[in-house]
């Protein structure tokens, strides 16, 4: 095949990585001096990536199925450009944008700031970019280690303090532990039907050694996208990394995952479905009710964070678990409107500061209303967004997962997402209480105003006025799944 | 438009438009703009309906005075065949009230300026009063019943708020609470009766209905409901099935086979039962006494409690066709008109005498109507509005005089103090004892009270009705009992030695003029609106004019046929005032120690009437206990133990608990971690190959 068709293909993570290179030499040249301009560079890049998959998107007639960069192991080529990754391609590309861009405050005021850190970003976006795209086990493999990689050192990224330096470990670790997991099954499904591609797998017949490959991937898979069991990593590397990592574990790599998850189940796997669907609904309920659970007793926002997201990869799961026909694009859309309202509540929420410390502590947010009644009223509308309380668009998401459930005949899975949805609603009000109802716990720093236009923009995404935008999103998402 | 509907628009709108201005503008108006506002509208409206009501009476219409027809002012429902108007409707029926209505609440207007000169709150007081003559009238001017519902909530409203005016007194909130809950219970009857009304009374397509003069057929519309049953026309019941005819309709109701209007007359009749204080619903009336006195007299003498009255009389087109409904009625009448008399017999607050005397009023009226008697029903509801009117705002120039002392035991000897008031009381006190000159041609001379009364008792004889019998002895009782404890509330608190402390019956005073002459006015109502018309709503050209507003079965002469009763019974009713005068005169003039001692030996007798029949403690025993009991029991054993400890509580306690298990599992050691990741990818491994094996 020609390889100018090939890179055509992968040309936003080909500019990506481009950039990504040029950028190292040029902070290798400059110093952390340089920091500032390839953290804006980074993120028009990114941006630069998101509009050229959303180009791809639009034109499908150039792109949809397309294999590329075929090899001797992989006759139907290594690199594979569908709608439905697409899809999360441009999601995923556009939040890493907005989660750097938002974070240029937090990393001057605490010394954050070097030219390492959006670089950082970039390859894992990059990696998240080539996971997605991935037409065979080994792509799949190098793109989840790039990802990996970069985001073992976000998380240590602040070195001096000794609880990021612990998160990134851990994490790491762990991390390894799970890329295991996922080898070995990946060489399980190897020796038993002989092969890496993915039409490969998928052609061949079901058989206890693939069963048990496919197991370990969904083991793996599920470690990346923190699903419950393995989502043991996740409050404790959340409340150690610094904020603005937070803020973009949570969103972009946390869609990539999550529709990778969806990607290898309906493509690699496909016809294997019976194999895997007890599995993911297991894995999906677990994580609903322990992320609901969990968070309860939590009083650090960040960890709170974590089993939030937790919670919600549970409900996007019901959508996996559902099939493709029935679920696709309900989880596209689920998780589409719960990383956006997330990156602004999060992101809101970990930017404020009181006497130049970051606050962690739900009690910090006391009478928030009093001080900065706008950030307070956003912040209202993103968490009941992504508590699902209707008329806010996190509403329709969830309603989408729980129909494609119903569809699929899972109602003991809606069941019991209906009831995780009730408890977590525990710790998304305890937020809003504290908000609104609590006297104040003192004065806070003046917000970034890049914070404050993010918190703007995505609470009025989620605000039901644009129920436009909604239909928008369940056309593209219904298009991305072939509907 | 024709001057009668111009007049009745303005009538019904202005008292609406006032409490609208007064109550909103309070604060702008001040209490003297407010005070004006409202007592100018509402005269206003009381001098037109005047001009309407002697139109009626007296006018020579080209249709006869009997005309009755509908204004309507706009739609509220129309939902298939419930079709409900915001509208007037204009006949002898409903311009009656509106005068009665207008004209006591004029004078209450006035009176109440001087009563409630020293109130801080006059302006929220008018607005109250002004909102209450609208409802009364949007009630009786209704041609549907929703309307008329709306309005009997309405005035229930405004007596609950006026009641509780003085809310500062915890016995008036009490009062009001109290007034509205006993109300709750005759309009739960009364809202039954209306739904009973709807499910009968469904069209059938193959009936020509407008024959029967229902151009628009409406479930709840007048029109419709009263011609259906006159021509006992074909419905269909709960709108499917075969058609029935309306007076044949029939049906289960807890096992046992109920026919559809008597139903429908029962419900309605408990409906009434509660706003008219009927007997078993009646407890609340006493203790309404303790709002301001006027609103006693508008509210709760002249108009607000005949409501039931009204509705009964409205309805005679049902009543007429029901046997049962109809002997309630006069059961539940008659045993109010002697009970409340017993019981005012040993009553010692002077407005309590009077409200007992109002709720045995109202049984006379009930009665009258159970027996067939509309009309002499309608015309002691109208007679008595005014010197019943008279009598309260007499007691509250007592009260006013004395500086809000209400116990009788504490006066005595004010004639010589205040001669007007005395005179009025005196008046009110003839004309609801019934004094006037009987069973001699030529010469029907007597107080209001006299002519309507009288009227009453002879139907009661006359009318071939199963307990009519009961009906007319009840009242003869009743009618000797009235004498005597009103002549005992005018002898303790006029005549003898007083036995007010000092200072206070040295200052005791007449009213100032805005209180006497509303009390003049009354008076002169009290002493000629039985003379002046008696011919017109119960002799010789009832028929004329009330026309087809009140409905006589065929078979009905009661009223024709009380002209033939014997000697006696006209003869009774005098005897009995006479009697009843002259044991007042002996018990609380010659030899005042005996009821003292009595009074102080407290035997069984006493102490039944004077604790109203053991009514409020058997209640109070029964249902106030009785449901708390029933809610302790829901509220301890269902609620708390059942639904909170196996629901929120249980399942918060659960929650919390896992969600503190949860918190264990994350120990920190990476080791534990890795544990957490490997048996999980073990047991998922272990489940999948169980499951295939299968």
């Amino acid at each position: 095949m020609d390889f100018l068709a090939d890179i055509n293909n992968a040309i936003p993570e080909a500019a990506l990585a481009g950039f990504g290179l040029v950028g190292l030499l040029l902070g290798a040249i400059g110093g952390d001096r340089t920091a500032g301009l390839i953290r804006l560079l980074a993120a028009v890049a990114l941006v630069a990536a998101s509009v050229l998959t959303a180009y791809q998107f639009q034109h499908p007639g150039a792109a949809d199925g397309i294999a590329a960069f075929a090899s001797a192991t992989s006759p139907d080529g290594l690199y594979r450009v569908t709608m439905f990754t697409l899809f999360a391609k441009t999601v995923t590309y556009a939040l890493a944008a907005l989660a750097l861009l938002m974070s240029g405050g937090f990393l001057k005021t605490s010394q954050m700031e070097r030219y390492e850190y959006p670089l950082l970003i970039v390859f894992g976006s990059l990696g998240a970019g080539l996971m997605l795209s991935a037409n065979d086990l080994m792509t799949l493999y190098v793109g989840i280690e790039t990802l990996s990689l970069s985001s073992y050192v976000l998380a240590a990224f602040r070195r001096d303090s000794l609880k990021s330096a612990e998160a990134g470990l851990k994490y790491f670790v762990l991390g390894a532990l799970a890329s295991g997991l996922l080898l070995y099954g990946s060489s399980l499904i190897y020796g038993f039907t002989g092969g890496t591609a993915y039409a490969v797998i998928a052609a061949a017949p079901i058989s206890v050694g693939l069963t048990f490959g496919l197991v370990f991937v969904v083991c793996g898979l599920s470690f990346k996208a923190s699903a419950a069991p393995f989502h043991i990593w996740t409050p404790d590397v959340y409340e150690g990394a610094p904020a603005p990592v937070v803020a973009f574990f949570s969103t972009a790599p946390k869609i990539a995952a999550v529709a990778l998850l969806a990607h290898v189940m309906f493509v690699t796997f496909g016809p294997h479905e019976e194999a895997w669907r007890q599995i993911i609904s297991i894995i999906s309920a677990a994580s609903m009710l322990i992320g609901a659970f969990g968070a309860l007793m939590q009083n650090s926002i960040k960890r709170i964070l974590a089993y939030s997201s937790i919670s919600n990869v549970g409900f996007a799961l019901i959508g996996v678990a559902a099939g493709v026909g029935n679920g696709a694009a309900s989880v596209l859309v689920y998780m589409t409107l719960y990383v956006i309202a997330t990156l602004g509540m999060f992101g809101g929420v970990l930017a404020l500061r009181r006497g130049g410390r970051a606050i962690d502590n739900v009690s910090d947010l006391n009478g928030l209303v009093k001080q900065k009644p706008g950030m307070a009223l956003g912040l209202l509308v993103l968490i009941f967004s992504v508590a699902g309380i209707p008329p806010a668009a996190g509403f329709w998401g969830k309603l989408q997962v729980f129909q494609a459930g119903l569809q699929a005949d899972m109602t003991w899975l809606v069941l019991v997402g209906a009831l995780s949805s009730v408890v977590s609603l525990g710790y998304y009000l305890r937020l809003v209480w504290a908000m609104f109802m609590k006297p104040s716990a003192g004065e806070l720093d003046k917000t970034d105003i890049s914070i404050g236009i993010i918190v703007l923009v995505t609470s009025l995404l989620m605000f039901p006025i644009l129920t436009v935008t909604i239909q928008m999103l369940l056309e593209t998402a219904a298009r991305a799944s072939g509907g | 438009m024709t001057f009668q509907e111009i007049a009745a628009i303005i009538i019904v709108l202005s008292p609406g438009i006032a409490a609208a201005i007064a109550g909103l503008g309070q604060r702008f108006l001040g209490d003297k703009g407010s005070m004006a506002i409202t007592t100018v509208l509402v005269v206003s409206a009381a001098v037109l309906a005047g001009l309407l009501f002697f139109g009626q009476v007296f006018g020579h219409h080209p249709e006869g005075g009997a005309h009755a027809h509908t204004i309507v002012l706009s739609r509220w429902f129309d939902v298939g065949t419930f079709v409900v108007d915001w509208a007037i409707r204009l006949d002898s029926l409903s311009i009656t009230m509106l005068f009665v209505v207008t004209s006591v609440s004029a004078l209450v207007h006035v009176y109440s300026i001087g009563y409630m000169a020293d109130d801080p709150h006059r302006a929220r007081f008018f607005a109250y009063l002004s909102l209450f003559t609208f409802a009364m009238l949007m009630l009786v001017t209704a041609d549907n019943f929703i309307q008329l519902f709306f309005g009997w909530e309405g005035v229930g409203l405004a007596s609950y708020l006026l009641i509780g005016f003085w809310y500062k007194k915890p016995s008036a909130n009490d009062a009001a609470i109290k007034a509205f809950v006993v109300n709750r219970v005759g309009d739960f009857g009364f809202a039954l009766g209306i739904m009973a009304l709807v499910y009968m009374i469904q069209p059938f397509a193959g009936v020509d209905y407008a024959a029967m003069g229902i151009h628009h057929f409406s479930s709840v519309g007048f029109d419709t409901v009263f011609n259906v049953i006159v021509n006992n026309a074909p419905v269909l019941v709960g709108g499917s099935g075969a058609p029935v005819a309306i007076q044949d309709v029939a049906f289960d109701f807890l096992g046992i086979h109920v026919w559809g209007l008597e139903v429908a007359g029962v419900l309605l009749f408990i409906g009434a039962m509660g706003k008219s204080a009927q007997f078993f619903l009646h407890t609340w009336l006493p203790d309404a006494m303790e709002g301001p006195t006027p609103v006693s007299a508008l509210i709760h003498a002249a108009t607000m409690v005949t409501a039931g009255v009204f509705l009964v009389c409205r309805c005679s087109y049902i009543y007429e066709h029901t046997v049962v409904a109809a002997n309630m009625i006069t059961i539940i009448g008659a045993v109010t008109c002697f009970f409340a008399a017993t019981v005012g017999l040993a009553q010692n607050d002077i407005k309590r005498v009077v409200a007992y005397s109002t709720c045995s009023q109202l049984g006379y009226m009930f009665f009258a109507a159970g027996v067939g008697a509309y009309e002499a029903a309608m015309f002691h509801l109208f007679t008595h509005a005014f010197f019943k009117a008279l009598l309260f705002l007499s007691a509250g120039s007592v009260i006013h005089g004395m500086h809000h002392e209400q116990d009788m035991r504490n006066m005595g000897g004010l004639r010589k103090k205040m001669p007007l008031t005395w005179a009025m009381m005196l008046i009110g006190t003839l004309a609801l004892t019934g004094v006037g000159i009987p069973a001699v041609d030529g010469l029907h001379l007597g107080f209001a009270g006299f002519f309507s009364k009288d009227a009453i008792i002879e139907s009661a004889f006359a009318s071939h009705d199963a307990y009519a019998p009961l009906a007319f002895w009840l009242s003869i009782g009743a009618a000797f009992l009235t004498s005597f404890y009103s002549w005992r509330l005018m002898f303790m608190t006029f005549e003898g030695k007083t036995r007010a402390d000092h200072h206070t019956y040295d200052h005791a005073h007449d009213p100032p003029m805005v209180m006497a002459v509303p009390l003049i006015l009354l008076s002169v109502g009290a002493v000629l609106a039985g003379l002046v018309f008696y011919d017109a709503m119960v002799d010789h050209h009832e028929a004329a004019f009330w026309g087809s507003a009140i409905y006589n079965a065929p078979d009905n002469h009661v009223l024709h046929e009380r002209h033939e009763v014997p000697l006696w019974v006209l003869l009774a009713p005098a005897i009995c005032w006479i009697s009843g005068l002259i044991f007042a005169v002996i018990f609380y003039l010659l030899a005042p120690q005996i009821p003292r001692k009595m009074a102080r030996n407290g035997g069984p007798m006493h102490s039944f009437l004077s604790h109203k029949w053991y009514f409020d403690e058997i209640y109070k025993f029964v249902f106030v206990k009785g449901t708390a009991l029933l809610g302790d029991l829901f509220w301890k054993i269902g609620d708390k133990k059942i639904i909170d400890g196996l629901g929120p509580d249980g399942m918060t306690g659960l929650t919390k608990a896992s969600a503190g298990g949860l918190s264990k599992l994350h120990t920190g050691y990476i080791f534990h971690y890795a544990f957490v990741v490997l048996i999980s990818a073990v047991i998922f491994v272990a489940f999948v190959m169980f499951g295939q094996g299968r």
